[in-house]
């Protein structure tokens, strides 16, 4: 059905004919692509509702505060989301506030003053970040990050700027943290979120930049008050696929979060996240309860990630209508 | 350049006759019963011993094994909905566990010992560590907070014990170094049967958690005054510092091969007659017996509906028994005491294939 230039006096009758047989073509054509188009959602509530009805178990069982319930006993069969569902977010905050002005800061160097010949280079090594596998991660946050961490970054939040009297630093400092799985997390998200900045301070139109420097503005004022705005919704949107990255990062957090079901304070304490729970137990796990358990906290998991998804669509759609 | 063609020679005559053997061996597996590849699924702990069984069993007798070590809980629920031909597992089945499965009365047969040792982290202290069960279970329960506790300066007259906090390392996937390690806080703790309990997992009332026995072991080397629990041969392939763990007996004994199969021999000696295995070695009577330990087991439906495979399965439990046991120590597992490993081949005989015994 390709259809070429074709020469203006074209008998109509020929061309009735194609028309004919192209509606067909048409027609299969776009059943095909709407059934490829309804896969996608179907396979999305086929997953969530085999997800929920292996979660029913427990949440009959615990109801509602399955997610108020800090236990954790699969010896006596009593479960509740709370810490894990807690360190998940906090994790996440943590990352998404160390990695954001990093990321940003990188992608405004990168499209407004690199010199072209550091640009590519730069920014692949950024790229490469997101290639690392995730228990690379982990094995680094181990040996290297924690060690870091316990000897010279926390003593010196503590002891120089007298953190530690504030809750978010209170507490013995093992290594294994909130902060670690902050830290690991802001490395991991940070290719992404710069990625989608960098694309979008690159598609400023350069007429948005000139009409800035035209009426006086230093290059500063030009970026901050020109380009970022119009990039705004572009920018939220890349921080958000870093949130959603962060709420379902699963090995490297696991290895340095430390694994405890409880809710503190502070980001020196250990704590623990919704995948990595389910990582570290599903394998061994054989009670019913304890099993069903495991998969009410996906089920937890894959709503909060579905709520965090439409929020951040109903922000940059807000944005973007303001702007 | 003019050994090439000789060593190729030479090469071609090893694949040669290696092969044949291998091709008369599966022939006349088939002859009785048929070259069946079996499948299997379980624990990861003995998985490096269970690995090189299946690869000698396979050269020696033509038969292939296909085990996937996805952890114990998965393999007894591949064995319960018979997609596997054996499970494996570091716990043994609870008792409705076992009315699940879907293949009738499953046998457990031990197959090796595994050990649970202390590893710590003391520059300061010269002499290895010694502990007892009750101070271990306080330690773990977070009511001994201090190295220099009094309970453990009197289990360790003269050591130069550090004035820190204790920091607890404990696992946090499930597995069965965690089951063996709370199994015997249980048999020797009051508090800590009625607490935690013993399992995979467990809720642990103090310390950090790590994941497998690498994590730990990093987490404990790292961080100086931490106590933490791994597997025997993880702990000596790594040279890791343990702790003598006081026995019922009275003793102080160091992990080893030789103290697990003690404990093994220890607890053997007071099995009911018609036991079915499932039993619970630490602190273990007997005297050498080291009392942090466990068997662990191949798992087996007593009523074999495949013929072929149930004999092939039932051929190669026998030929682990004898000739796989002799592997073991070599690779830091304690196989088990002679007399128990006669029972077991008894216990074999009681696998029905095909309907008949």
């Amino acid at each position: 059905m390709i259809v070429g230039p074709r020469p203006l006096e074209e008998p109509s009758s020929g061309l009735a004919a194609r028309l004919a047989s192209a509606g067909v073509g048409d027609r299969v054509y776009r059943v095909a692509i709407t059934l490829f188009a309804a896969c996608v959602p179907l396979l999305l509530l086929l997953i969530a509702a085999e997800i929920a009805r292996a979660a029913w178990p427990a949440l009959r069982t615990f109801g509602f505060g399955f997610l108020t319930s800090s236990a954790w006993d699969p010896v006596n069969g009593a479960f509740g989301a709370a810490p894990a569902l807690y360190g998940t977010i906090v994790s996440s905050i943590v990352a998404l506030v160390i990695a954001t002005p990093l990321a940003i800061g990188v992608a405004i160097y990168l499209s407004e003053f690199a010199p072209g010949w550091l640009r590519q280079p730069v920014s692949f090594l950024v790229d490469l970040l997101a290639a690392i596998p995730s228990v690379v991660y982990g094995l680094w946050g181990i040996f290297v990050l924690i060690p870091l961490l316990r000897t010279h970054v926390v003593p010196f939040l503590k002891d120089t700027l007298h953190l530690g009297a504030t809750p978010l630093f209170s507490g013995p400092n093992y290594g294994p943290s909130m902060l670690a799985a902050g830290v690991i997390l802001a490395i991991m998200i940070l290719p992404y979120i710069s990625a989608v900045a960098r694309e979008v301070l690159l598609a400023v139109p350069r007429s948005q930049r000139e009409a800035a420097l035209a009426l006086g503005a230093t290059r500063w004022e030009t970026i901050w008050g020109a380009v970022l705005p119009y990039a705004r919704s572009g920018i939220i949107g890349g921080v958000i696929l870093g949130l959603g990255r962060a709420l379902g990062e699963t090995m490297a957090v696991t290895m340095v979060i430390g694994n405890t079901h409880e809710i503190s304070s502070s980001l020196l304490s250990p704590g623990y996240t919704m995948a990595s729970l389910i990582a570290n137990q599903f394998s061994e796990a054989t009670g019913d309860l304890h099993l069903s358990a495991l998969m009410a906290i996906g089920f937890v998991l894959f709503v909060l990630t579905l709520v965090v998804n439409a929020l951040a669509r109903w922000l940059v759609w807000r944005v973007a209508r303001s702007a | 350049m003019r050994l090439t063609p000789l060593a190729l020679a030479a090469t071609l005559l090893v694949a040669c006759s290696s092969d044949s053997r291998t091709h008369a061996d599966s022939t006349s597996a088939a002859s009785n019963g048929g070259s069946v590849a079996l499948t299997g699924a379980g624990a990861t702990f003995p998985y490096p011993l269970y690995s090189r069984w299946f690869a000698d069993y396979a050269n020696q007798k033509g038969v292939k094994i296909n085990y996937q070590s996805i952890g114990s809980g998965g393999g007894i629920r591949q064995l319960s909905e018979q997609t596997v031909d054996f499970g494996a597992s570091d716990a043994p089945m609870k008792d409705d566990e076992l009315a699940k499965a879907k293949g009738g009365p499953i046998l457990h047969v031990p197959t090796v010992i595994g050990a649970v040792v202390m590893i710590y982290n003391l520059p300061e202290l010269k002499q290895p560590l010694k502990l007892d069960g009750p101070t271990l279970a306080d330690i773990y329960l977070g009511t001994i907070r201090k190295w220099n506790d009094s309970r453990i300066a009197a289990l360790n007259p003269g050591a130069a014990l550090p004035a820190s906090d204790i920091l607890v390392v404990h696992r946090s996937d499930g597995s069965g170094t965690s089951f063996i390690f709370t199994d015997f806080l249980s048999a020797v703790s009051p508090a800590w049967s009625s607490g935690p309990g013993k399992g995979k997992e467990v809720q642990w009332p103090t310390g950090l958690g790590a994941k497998g026995n690498e994590g730990v072991a990093g987490q404990v080397k790292q961080t100086p005054g931490a106590i933490g629990y791994a597997e025997l041969a993880y702990a000596k392939q790594n040279n890791l510092p343990t702790a003598a763990i006081k026995n019922a007996a009275g003793e102080f004994v160091a992990p080893s091969v030789e103290s697990a199969t003690a404990a093994a021999a220890g607890a053997a000696a007071s099995l009911a007659p018609n036991t079915d295995y499932r039993v619970s070695i630490v602190n273990a009577k007997g005297a050498g017996a080291y009392p942090i330990a466990s068997f662990t087991w191949i798992l087996l439906y007593q009523n074999q509906t495949d013929a072929a495979k149930g004999k092939q399965l039932v051929d190669f439990l026998t030929w682990a028994l004898t000739d796989g046991e002799k592997q073991a120590a070599a690779l830091d597992y304690a196989p088990l005491p002679d007399a128990m490993a006669k029972q077991l081949l008894d216990r074999l005989k009681t696998v029905k294939v095909g309907g008949t015994a």
